[in-house]
């Protein structure tokens, strides 16, 4: 509103070429609030997820575990890595969309310091195993519990990723559906040191 | 140096017709449940409820209070649970559907039931699809089923609603 009035008002007292410069620079701010305005909304339309705020630039909560294969699993020990944590179950499908993506990645991005880490939230191991198999997981698999999801902020939807740099910083969070291209791109600027 | 002359209204116009495009794609994002290959799909639209208007039954007194299950995982449900919730079983597993079977195995026909699950998006839930289809097929008639369009963390819990945990 404020915008229009300035408009009138330049067009009224500063005939001439000012008056064009008043006229561009009040319409300018049009839009310019216009646009604002539409990023506003696209930032309150975002489905903001419930860990999605809660863990990054945090240090990664510590934890301890037996994986699938009887080894300890201590996420302190993996400090110097870039870790990709992943919270996962066999009976989620977009899960499983992502894990295939994540053998690769360990394959590819392995020797440049990445390590994948599999959390099932399964109730039962059984089903974890078969489909770890199947899946041909290169990375280790434990299971977990009430505790750990706690630990993460409460994991109460899957899929959830966790990306941590080589100091044991979270540096993003993904939930649901993630775009495996943009985890990718950060999981490689973080690989670089960026 | 001489500019293409664009009459402004137009170029204001054309922006609010952006804004308004984009407010109407957002309010159908939110409210319209996606289908896809998840078991949600099977589910007629006319049996959803939405988060709020199961938290205006929650607080009503009386009779209107219906019977909240919850089959999904139940790891899930241990961490956090709508408060009143039952858990009755993992609808993607013969065991959670047999689970269900014997819970409501003794309730009326009628008895108003509420599913939910929210262990994944919407549309890739594997639990509602089957234990809504078991309830209809032992003759229950007064099925809803929660929509959580992401999870239970982002559509309820991160909302305020009333959560419990299991002890």
């Amino acid at each position: 509103m404020n915008a229009v009035t300035s408009q009138r008002t330049a067009r009224k007292t500063a005939p001439g070429p000012e008056a064009g410069h008043a006229r561009s620079f009040a319409f300018r701010r049009l839009a310019l609030t216009l646009l604002l305005v539409a990023a506003c909304l696209a930032a309150g339309g975002t489905h903001d997820t419930y860990a999605a705020t809660s863990l990054v630039h945090k240090r990664a909560p510590e934890f301890v575990r037996t994986d699938l294969g009887h080894k300890r699993l201590d996420l302190n020990a993996y400090r110097g890595k870039v870790v990709l944590l992943d919270f996962w179950a066999t009976w989620c499908a977009p899960c499983q969309v992502e894990m295939p993506s994540f053998v690769d990645w360990q394959k590819k991005y392995g020797p440049r310091g990445l390590q994948v880490i599999g959390i099932s939230l399964d109730d039962d191991p059984v089903l974890v195993r078969s489909l770890v198999g199947k899946l041909k997981l290169n990375y280790p698999v434990a299971m977990g519990d009430v505790k750990l999801g706690d630990l993460y902020g409460g994991v109460l939807g899957l899929p959830v990723t966790y990306l941590i740099d080589r100091h044991g910083m979270i540096q993003a969070e993904f939930q649901g559906e993630a775009d495996l291209g943009k985890i990718e791109r950060q999981m490689q600027s973080l690989l670089s040191g960026r | 140096m001489k500019h293409a002359f664009i009459p402004r209204a137009s170029v204001t116009a054309a922006l609010a017709m952006l804004v308004l495009l984009f407010v109407c794609a957002q309010c159908s994002a939110q409210f319209t449940p996606s289908t896809g290959p998840g078991s949600t799909s099977l589910i007629p639209q006319a049996q959803l409820i939405q988060p709020e208007e199961l938290i205006h039954l929650l607080q009503a007194t009386g009779t209107g209070k219906p019977l909240l299950l919850q089959v999904g995982s139940h790891l899930l449900f241990d961490e956090a649970h709508i408060t009143g919730s039952v858990y009755a079983g993992a609808g993607s597993q013969p065991s959670g559907l047999q689970q269900l079977q014997s819970m409501v195995a003794s309730f009326s026909k009628k008895k108003f039931i509420v599913l939910y699950c929210g262990c994944c998006p919407w549309n890739r839930c594997p639990n509602l699809g089957p234990a809504f289809k078991q309830l209809h097929d032992m003759g229950f008639s007064n099925v809803k089923v929660l929509y959580l369009a992401n999870n239970l963390g982002t559509d309820w819990v991160a909302k305020g609603y009333p959560v419990e945990r299991s002890h």
